[in-house]
């Protein structure tokens, strides 16, 4: 019995592991790119699984919401780009920061209002089917095994993107040094649109495969706040480590969750993340797979 | 206020870092000073009873927001390291002075210090990563701080009292003399407000205030000029925690109950809008971000309350008023920081510069 429940909770901690991914993937996206921190990543997984709540049950096709969740975050991203973000570049880090603070209270405020506060399903299309599939000893969720699949293959897609694709070579260049970028002839603001374009599209996915599994409401934002832990954890810049990171994260606060909270009453899963986060930043500030970075006067 | 400097050449940096500029700066503190002495007087006299002592309570909770604001403006404005974790040292206080003054007993000339001192305690263990990492990094770091603060007060009964997690304390008192109506609140406030805007103008005047903004400016070259760096970003935490140790206890006294749930992270990311709307790095810009960031969702409750009812229904209001209350509040960040980043504290100067030379253009 003893190994099975280590068993169950270390299979749920990969799942949920690989969709904190997931999320983590659209700060690492931004961040490798533009340098910009998003602390409203968790406001957007909202919003992106609102719309397409919202969309699913106007419509009654599932792909139809995601098509317009897609679409929305993406036109969403591109705003925000050009009337935020670009007039703070190059100001202290701190501004950033607040900006995407303000943002977030901005879009946790403006959605409830405009769709109202209540909780939504997101079915998944039928063929996919809500009986848990049984693997052993452990059962499974479908939806959490589609928002693995789904994060496995973004996460594959990107770093392919990243690795071999002309555009993923030139924002690395983008990434490494702006005005040297600029001078080889890249366009680099057209690639600064272009990172929140993409963390726009993880945001909608994130979103629908979240809002799936617990519902959409005000709540889902909260999803966010695992964000921190996971990248930096991995890294702040490293897609690879955004996956091992989500892992790590996923599994602990699962075994967490399994064997401290009978003894403490609840809430370890929102805990246990932030300490292994806390000694990460003791040992290996840059995260496991960061670039250190070096300072100069 | 408004006047000329005609005639007044400053041949000293002692002179030029003086706290009162000029001559008739006293003037002007002490018509301040007076005017806020006989404030809940006037008050007392213009109005009934019951309404006078609504708008105290509002300038109270201003009062509370300002000490709060000066303490996160030391560690952010100043020596530029972020924290979200303020509201959790806020709660640090609190709760060590309610344990305080309801086990021993305590009176609050004990356990407001003791409160502020425990939460710089904390405050410095919390800073620590800040030896090593600056910026975003820190930033989670003392997020991390806010979440497992908030998760020990709320999860260990000997600290939170047990049910609900809250604790009830007496109002304070000083030689039998009790603190109770909201008009002897707010001089009892008061003094703890005047005591924090003095200490905070002599801090950034002297030898430690030049060292954090050396260290905000930019940390390597303060270390190669000499500066500790270490000890002094420990120290601006420990500081800045302080401030907001005292304002928890304050905060407790005015309530007359230590609660958790005053002192979540949506207080922080306040007290951060505080700042940022009034000013980083400076006194009056700490003051100003208090007072209106404190208003701000009166005034707003009041104009969807009066004008909500054409739009929405009744029973949405509250709703509605919630809402409309984060939506403000994000945008007024953003368009601060986009427009005008130095704050509700440039606007003045602005305002001030232009009346300097009036009429004329220059």
């Amino acid at each position: 019995m003893e190994w099975e429940f280590t068993l169950l909770l270390l299979v749920n901690g990969i799942l949920i592991g690989l969709m904190y991914a997931l999320i983590a993937l659209g700060f690492v996206l931004v961040y490798k790119a533009t340098d910009a921190i998003n602390f409203a990543q968790g406001e957007f997984v909202m919003s992106a699984g609102i719309i397409a709540a919202v969309v699913v049950a106007a419509s009654t096709s599932f792909f139809l919401g995601v098509v317009v969740a897609l679409a929305a975050m993406v036109l969403f991203s591109f705003l925000l780009e050009r009337v935020m973000l670009r007039p703070l570049l190059g100001r202290p880090i701190v501004a950033v920061i607040m900006a995407t603070i303000g943002l977030a209270a901005l879009l946790r405020g403006l959605l409830p209002l405009v769709f109202g506060a209540g909780t939504r399903p997101i079915s998944l299309p039928e063929f996919i089917g809500e009986e848990p599939i049984a693997l052993g000893p452990v059962m499974l969720q479908p939806v959490q095994l589609v928002g693995a699949g789904v994060s496995i293959l973004f996460l594959a897609g990107f770093s392919w993107f990243f690795l071999k694709s002309r555009m993923g070579i030139a924002m690395r260049a983008v990434a490494d040094n702006q005005q040297v970028a600029m001078a080889m002839g890249i366009n680099v603001e057209r690639y600064f649109a272009l990172a929140w374009a993409m963390a726009g599209i993880v945001s909608a996915l994130g979103g629908v495969v979240w809002g799936s599994m617990l519902g959409v409401d005000v709540h889902l934002a909260l999803v966010g706040l695992k964000v921190f832990p996971v990248v930096i954890l991995g890294g702040l810049d490293s897609i690879i480590g955004a996956v091992v990171g989500g892992l790590i994260i996923g599994i602990v606060e699962n075994l967490a969750a399994g064997y401290i909270d009978p003894y403490v009453g609840g809430g370890t899963k929102d805990f246990a993340p932030y300490v292994v986060m806390i000694i990460a930043l003791m040992i290996r500030p840059y995260g496991i797979f960061g670039k250190r970075k070096i300072e100069r006067v | 206020m408004f006047h000329r400097e005609s005639g007044i050449f400053k041949t000293t940096y002692a002179a030029d870092m003086a706290l009162y500029p000029l001559p008739i700066a006293k003037a002007t503190v002490a018509v301040i000073a007076a005017a806020v002495v006989l404030l809940p007087f006037v008050l007392g006299a213009l109005m009934p009873a019951l309404s006078a002592n609504y708008y105290l309570s509002i300038i109270n909770l201003i009062f509370i927001a300002i000490v709060g604001a000066l303490g996160l403006n030391i560690l952010v404005g100043y020596t530029g390291q972020i924290s979200i974790g303020h509201a959790a040292f806020m709660s640090v206080g609190a709760y060590t002075a309610a344990n305080l003054a309801v086990r021993w007993d305590l009176p609050f000339w004990i356990t407001l210090p003791a409160g502020g001192l425990m939460a710089a305690l904390i405050g410095a263990v919390v800073g620590i990563p800040s030896l090593r990492i600056k910026g975003l990094y820190l930033a989670i770091a003392t997020l991390a701080g806010q979440l497992i603060i908030e998760w020990t007060i709320n999860h260990v009964p000997a600290i939170s009292g047990g049910a609900q997690a809250s604790i009830e304390v007496p109002k304070p008192h000083l030689f039998g003399y009790e603190f109770k109506t909201q008009g002897q609140l707010y001089f009892f406030l008061l003094f703890f407000v005047a005591l924090a805007i003095v200490a905070t103008l002599n801090l950034v005047r002297s030898r430690i205030g030049r060292a954090f903004v050396a260290i905000r400016d930019q940390d390597i070259a303060a270390e190669i000029i000499g500066i500790n760096i270490y000890r002094y970003k420990l120290l601006a935490f420990a500081i800045s925690s302080f401030y907001a140790g005292v304002t928890g206890v304050l905060y407790t006294y005015y309530l007359g109950i230590a609660n958790y749930e005053q002192f979540q992270i949506v207080v922080s990311i306040d007290y951060l809008a505080m700042i940022i709307i009034g000013g980083l790095g400076s006194v009056l810009g700490s003051v100003l971000g208090a007072i209106f960031v404190t208003l701000l969702p009166i005034a707003i409750t009041w104009i969807v309350e009066s004008l909500g009812t054409l739009v929405f229904e009744m029973q949405q209001i509250q709703h509605v008023v919630s809402n409309v209350r984060v939506i403000t509040f994000g945008l007024l960040i953003i368009v601060f920081l986009v427009l005008e980043p130095e704050g509700l504290n440039r606007l003045w100067r602005n305002i001030r510069n232009y009346f300097r030379v009036w009429p004329f253009s220059y």
